[in-house]
């Protein structure tokens, strides 16, 4: 599986979802600066946590319109795996490659912290390897994670099984509808979530509850 | 030179300047200064440039051991950890913004503290702070908890530099001074180390990062000044942070360092271009030449004293090696930075600022750095309280307990740590909430320990002790993980040196803080003063805070508070007399604060530490914690609570239970392991001149103090978890992303 993380110019959770990347699969991504106009040959790539272009105003809305996106964009379209955590998941509403909004944590502030979330969906293949209904805990830190959409979009969300994962009963950090925290495209190739998988890839950090998200993609896409 | 006639004497006394100091300026210029000298005087010369009422007193801190690369005078200190590793820190105050303006002066300061770090080479890997607020019920207190704590994550959050922990406590004599003293740790190759000394002459000298804009124009000369009635007329000397720049400039700083192109590179901090053209000049012993025009500007017909003076954020300043300008220049495009090259070193000794096609300055650089007063001033060494203090003994221990965990300088901080993200970079493996944070170094098993200490309640009653204490209880916490405690950064916090008491404390503080680091081998390699701290003529309590770093040599032998097992025996090591005086007990349940503070054996300390964390290191202790605030039941409490686990706690035979259980005597640990485990180790303290006794058993789900009653874990949980978000909740917060 050859795989690439995107580079903003304030990313910084990139070399955090390399590490994770390599960790899980023994082989390293490529890098690519958010202007660059094509990406490389890859199956799989991740739009990282951070804050794009300091975000200041709208999460993700400049880095939605960088060059890379265009590539990003039309390449997700024939099936190409994209994987947008955190300011990913923001940059990818933002871009309309994903339904919904991120709106400004409930409780106001930043949060970061281990959260207990419940797998809804494993038919994906950023999923595939979790079980349906299994309680694992991925860390948040946010502050602009409350997931939003109209009643009609969320309803069909569920409907077509695209909310991946939800946060456990009354552990949701920012006050997202429905506790989602991440969904996928209609054709099920693009997936953005809040919490921070690439964060706990290692006993050492907490748990290994994201490797398998990232072993998933692997034995999918290898 | 145009403004020479504007120079009054109203005008030196509104640039903090004496007469006696006034007339040296113009005994070194041979002349009097124009108005644009006078400002870059009155901010080099400036307390918080010059340190001129502590340099004195600072030369007598320990400052070597042979790990340390770099000890205090450049923008951070550097040790050795190791494989041609170095561990690159500094702490640094930013208290009189932060109480003007919290939100911006608390970002700001994490800010400033990442460029010291990120100017020597190092990749900032880690954040703390030391935070001091004024009492709860004070009305400006939880406006100023909410903007701070914001500001720091704020800024800190952006640039992706986990911040892992610090202090933060409450004090009425901090209405009107808060402290925030900021503390960045960050990973350099040892033989890449970047530092301020602008050698040579021709070389050119290049600006990068933000535009000049008119923002915090004399922030040192307020720094440096007594707080009044109108301080918040001050808020335009604030300046605003602006994270996403800082971390573009991060980012284009080290991929810079990846060539050889720099021979000398500083941040732009207080007194901004001034301060760092004329540290860089003179360390080099060179001079400087510098054209205003070239500057990047971000408002139009700023003069050159704005200009000299601006603090605007995320600058920095460079010497190149001629011929390599363009190579950096493309980087910082890449970066989307402003790059200019707007002076040129000398070899005449001079910093010479030109505007406009006018000389605007005209000075020896010597005269802005060696030749700035250095004061003796006079000093009373205040009297150390003495005495034991008087108690009632019939109050309940658990009645007692439950308050204390609940108390707003023991309850738990995760309001505080939830707004900052400690998790990113992905190797912090010991998280906020233990006695040392532990972060890794990136792709390895060895680990930094990093803590912030000190208990400005002991430094006021024995500055001496107080400070002594300070420094054993950094060294104590690092060891608690299991840490070989390296080096400290001090970040001296005091009231106005200009009267002889508060000289006293700075002077025995650092009497205090130099002993202990004598016998701790445990050496300053960086620090800040921040004086003058003061609101109409009270003094905040002496605040040396110390910041500590130490060593892992393998993350998975690592120490924390958490009980693990149930079973478990408990050992207390260290001696427990019952100190009461000055201790968190008495100020909650008596309301006193009063007698000593408790003293510190410095070689009971050592012997003590080097045992415990030589059961940590080879893997026979994976629970410890350091007996601290509160004493041996609020640490137990503390154990559980991370543990979720009870304890049944043996009676103090034949000892009074309120100082058995609430004294704070020092250089105590309690740890807890297997109970056959527990018997070899008493014998082996026994050996080693250790004290070491059974403090009772770990299991169940309450407290039980024997004669005295139980507790459940449950409500000690609600105690310790409730008062921060409960006394936070109504506040309004700043936005933050």
């Amino acid at each position: 599986m050859k795989s690439a993380v995107v580079v903003f110019p304030a990313s910084n959770c990139d070399r955090d979802a390399a590490v994770a990347i390599e960790q899980t699969t023994g082989k390293k991504p490529a890098m690519v600066w958010h202007a660059d106009t094509e990406l490389p040959d890859v199956d799989f790539v991740v739009l990282p946590g951070g804050f794009a272009h300091g975000d200041y105003l709208r999460c993700g809305a400049m880095a939605a319109h960088s060059a890379i996106m265009r590539d990003i964009k039309a390449k997700a379209e024939k099936g190409l795996a994209v994987l947008g955590i955190c300011n990913g998941f923001q940059v990818l509403t933002e871009a309309g490659m994903l339904p919904g909004a991120l709106m400004r944590n409930a409780g106001l502030k930043f949060v970061c912290r281990a959260v207990g979330i419940e797998v809804q969906e494993s038919q994906s293949v950023f999923s595939r390897k979790y079980e349906n209904g299994q309680q694992i805990s991925f860390p948040v830190a946010n502050g602009i994670g409350n997931y939003f959409a109209d009643e009609e979009t969320l309803d069909r969300l569920e409907g077509e099984g695209r909310v991946v994962f939800r946060y456990a009963e009354g552990d949701n950090p920012n006050g997202s509808v429905r506790n989602i925290a991440g969904i996928l495209n209609e054709k099920r190739n693009v997936l953005g979530l809040m919490p921070h998988p690439e964060r706990v890839c290692d006993p050492l950090l907490g748990g290994t509850d994201g490797r398998i998200l990232f072993e998933s993609l692997f034995e999918s896409l290898s | 030179m145009t403004a020479q006639n504007e120079v009054t004497s109203e005008i030196i006394r509104g640039h903090g300047l004496s007469p006696e100091e006034y007339a040296r300026i113009e005994q070194l210029l041979g002349r009097a200064p124009n108005l644009v000298e006078l400002g870059v005087f009155s901010v080099m010369w400036s307390e918080h440039c010059s340190y001129k009422s502590t340099r004195a007193h600072l030369q007598r801190l320990p400052t070597k051991t042979p790990r340390v690369l770099q000890g205090p005078g450049e923008n951070a200190g550097v040790i050795d950890i190791g494989d041609g590793d170095a561990a690159v820190f500094k702490m640094e105050s930013h208290n009189h913004p932060s109480f003007i303006e919290p939100y911006q002066g608390a970002a700001t300061g994490v800010g400033g503290i990442m460029r010291d770090v990120f100017t020597m080479g190092a990749r900032p890997i880690a954040m703390m702070n030391a935070l001091r607020f004024g009492a709860p019920e004070h009305e400006k207190t939880r406006h100023l908890v909410a903007g701070v704590v914001a500001g720091i994550g704020g800024y800190g959050n952006c640039m992706g530099v986990p911040t892992v922990g610090g202090e933060v406590n409450f004090h009425s004599s901090y209405n009107g001074n808060i402290l925030v003293n900021a503390m960045c740790v960050g990973l350099a190759r040892a033989g890449k180390i970047f530092k301020s000394a602008a050698k040579g002459a021709g070389n050119p000298v290049v600006y990068i990062g933000s535009k000049t804009g008119r923002d915090g124009i004399h922030g040192a000369t307020m720094a440096s000044a007594e707080f009044s009635e109108d301080s918040q007329e001050k808020r335009p000397t604030v300046q605003v942070g602006d994270p996403f720049t800082e971390k573009l400039l991060l980012e284009a700083c080290l991929e810079l360092m990846e060539t050889d192109a720099i021979i000398a590179i500083q941040d732009m901090g207080a007194a901004g271009l001034t301060s760092s053209s004329a540290e860089m000049a003179s360390k080099g012993g060179s001079g400087i030449e510098l054209d205003l025009d070239r500057v990047p500007q971000r408002e139009i017909g700023m003069t050159a004293y704005e200009m000299l003076l601006s603090e605007s954020q995320e600058r920095m300043l460079a010497v190149l090696k001629p011929g390599r300008e363009a190579e950096a220049e493309r980087i910082f495009q890449k970066w989307e930075l402003d790059f200019a090259v707007i002076g040129i070193t000398t070899d005449t000794g001079r910093m010479v600022v030109r505007h406009q096609g006018l000389v605007v300055a005209d000075i020896p650089v010597h005269a802005l750095s060696e030749e700035a007063p250095v004061y003796q001033r006079p000093l009373a060494r205040s009297v150390p309280q003495a005495g034991e203090p008087s108690f009632d003994d019939t109050k309940p221990i658990v009645a007692s307990l439950l308050q204390l965990v609940g108390s707003p300088d023991i309850c738990s901080r995760r309001w505080v740590w939830q707004q900052y993200d400690w998790s990113v970079m992905t190797d912090t493996v010991q998280s906020p909430g233990g006695d040392a944070a532990v972060v890794r170094v990136h792709r390895s098993n060895k680990a930094l320990a990093i803590t912030t200490d000190v208990t400005p309640r002991y430094c006021k009653a024995d500055p001496f002790e107080g400070a002594k204490q300070a420094v054993a209880e950094a060294w104590r916490n690092l060891t608690s993980v299991g840490a070989t405690p390296l080096a400290i950064t001090d970040n001296l916090n005091f009231g106005n040196p200009e009267k002889p008491e508060i000289m006293g404390q700075i002077s025995a503080c650092i009497d205090g803080i130099a002993e202990a680091c004598r016998a701790l081998d445990f050496p300053v390699v960086s620090g800040n003063c921040s004086l003058y701290n003061e609101t109409n003529g009270e003094a905040i309590l002496p605040t040396p805070a110390i910041g500590g770093v130490g060593l892992l040599r393998d993350a998975r032998h690592m120490a924390t508070i958490a009980f693990k097992r149930d079973g478990d025996a408990i050992v207390v090591i260290g001696e427990t007399r019952g100190h009461l005086g000055q201790s968190l007990y008495l100020r909650e349940i008596e309301g006193a604060e009063s007698g000593a503070a408790p003293p510190v054996d410095l070689a009971a300390e050592r012997k003590n530490g080097d045992f415990v964390r030589g059961l940590v290191e080879c893997g026979t202790v994976d629970t410890v914690h350091d007996v601290s605030d509160g004493g041996l039941l609020v640490a137990l409490v503390e154990m559980s609570l991370a543990g979720e686990r009870g304890v049944r706690v043996l009676p103090p035979l034949g000892r009074h239970p309120i100082p058995f259980f609430f004294g704070e005597d020092q250089g105590r640990y309690i740890l807890s392991v297997p109970a056959e485990v527990a018997k070899s180790i008493t014998a082996h303290a026994r050996t080693a001149g250790v004290a070491a006794a059974l403090l009772g058993s770990t299991g169940g789900d309450r407290i039980e103090i024997d004669a005295s009653g139980a507790v459940g874990v449950a409500a000690l949980r609600r105690a310790h978890e409730d008062w921060f978000p409960g006394y936070m909740g109504s506040e309004e917060l700043p936005p933050t992303n």
